[in-house]
């Protein structure tokens, strides 16, 4: 356990070094939506969040996590306290036992299922949930259909992300202040989604170092977005006619 | 007995409703908690959680959810509710949010607390009652 311990303590530095380095960039997004905390607040919080970890005594990786959520719900504010930090805490029983693909799977999946009922927010609605869903989706579809390894299966999230984060751009803001703006949304990318980027681009890179290989690039030319169309498999026959002619 | 929790982003205004509602409330427990823990304006969901729990009758560390009271909690706004929710989730304590302004619910809640048979949905929807009232 220690070792997950280790790792998800470095994951946490890394996040908050990246958010500090990006703290003046979220805030201008989140000026021309919202109330323009949003860089100062996450610098602020995951600062706090790194040193809570880095104090812990060789503990677990659920402890990390928990211990990390409780001081992003205090130290952030606003939302973001109760969506990151509050969504971590309860997602942290999921590593119980360390972290491999399952626990990560189940982790992501928990994550996004609290994010979304505490935000009461759906893909659309120009949040965080527009980067985490395809990605958490792609991590699952990664490891438990194609069989990929995690670190593989992680940079594919990274990428679906990625996308997702420019899928808020032509949107209309459904949820947060950014909704109050009604149409005048449209047209700027979303400082919830673009942190929850940076936090899965940190990750990729801790688990890549640690495992001491270069952190893949997704393929961006391969599908990452879960296909639940049972039919699918039948359609993709290049010989088939095409019906009725 | 059914204890009340009154969230407000500003410590003050908790402090302010809690009193008000509890000229209405009887002996029922009825415990303010708002702002950021630092002197500004905010919420904490750990603060929430050990209001919900003083207000169930508990201590600091919650306590055995069958001698724990049930709580509604009353919130003021935006990320007020999501914090709340958090801390309903994190307590031992049986505790709901009632979806009503935080003023006229608080004292709405006060009042149906005192009914001797008052239960946590009684109270709750007596809070919510409060959404309809008309000042003129």
């Amino acid at each position: 356990m220690t070792g997950d311990g280790a790792a998800v303590v470095a994951a946490v530095g890394a996040v908050a070094e990246r958010i500090q380095a990006e703290r003046d960039h979220l805030t201008e997004l989140d000026s021309a939506i919202g109330d323009a905390d949003h860089g100062g607040n996450m610098a602020r919080g995951w600062a706090a969040a790194a040193e809570a970890a880095r104090d812990l005594d060789d503990p677990d990786a659920e402890t990390v996590a928990k211990t990390v959520g409780k001081t992003l719900m205090s130290e952030v504010g606003g939302a973001s306290g109760p969506l990151f930090g509050g969504s971590l805490v309860f997602a942290a029983a999921e590593l119980d036992g360390g972290v491999d693909a399952e626990t990560a799977v189940a982790f992501a999946e928990t994550y996004l299922e609290k994010v979304e009922d505490r935000g009461d927010a759906r893909v659309g609605d120009q949040t965080m949930v527009d980067a985490l869903t395809p990605a958490v989706h792609t991590f699952k579809k990664s490891i438990e259909t194609d069989g990929l390894p995690p670190i593989e299966a992680l940079a594919k999230a990274v990428d679906a992300a990625e996308r997702g984060v420019a899928f808020t751009v032509p949107i209309r803001a459904r949820k947060g202040r950014a909704s109050y703006l009604g149409w005048r949304s449209v047209g700027h990318q979303d400082p919830g989604a673009t942190s929850a980027l940076f936090i899965l681009e940190e990750l990729l890179a801790v688990a890549a170092e640690r495992l001491g290989v270069d952190a893949p690039r997704a393929d961006a030319t391969s599908p990452t977005i879960p296909d639940d169309d049972p039919d699918a498999e039948a359609s993709d026959d290049s010989d088939a006619a095409p019906e009725g002619d | 007995m059914v204890g009340i929790v009154v969230v407000s982003h500003s410590e003050r205004a908790a402090e302010g409703i809690a009193e008000i509602a509890a000229e209405m409330a009887g002996d029922t427990p009825i415990e303010p908690v708002g702002g950021d823990g630092k002197g500004g304006i905010g919420t904490v969901p750990d603060a929430i959680e050990a209001a919900i729990d003083a207000a169930a009758g508990g201590d600091e560390s919650g306590g055995d959810p069958e001698d724990l009271d049930p709580v509604v909690v009353l919130v003021d706004l935006g990320s007020a509710v999501m914090n709340a929710d958090v801390a309903v989730e994190l307590s031992d304590a049986e505790a709901v949010i009632a979806d009503a302004p935080v003023l006229e619910g608080a004292v709405n809640a006060a009042v149906a607390a005192t009914d001797p048979s008052a239960t946590v949905e009684s109270v709750r929807e007596q809070a919510e009652a409060a959404r309809d009232v008309d000042k003129l």
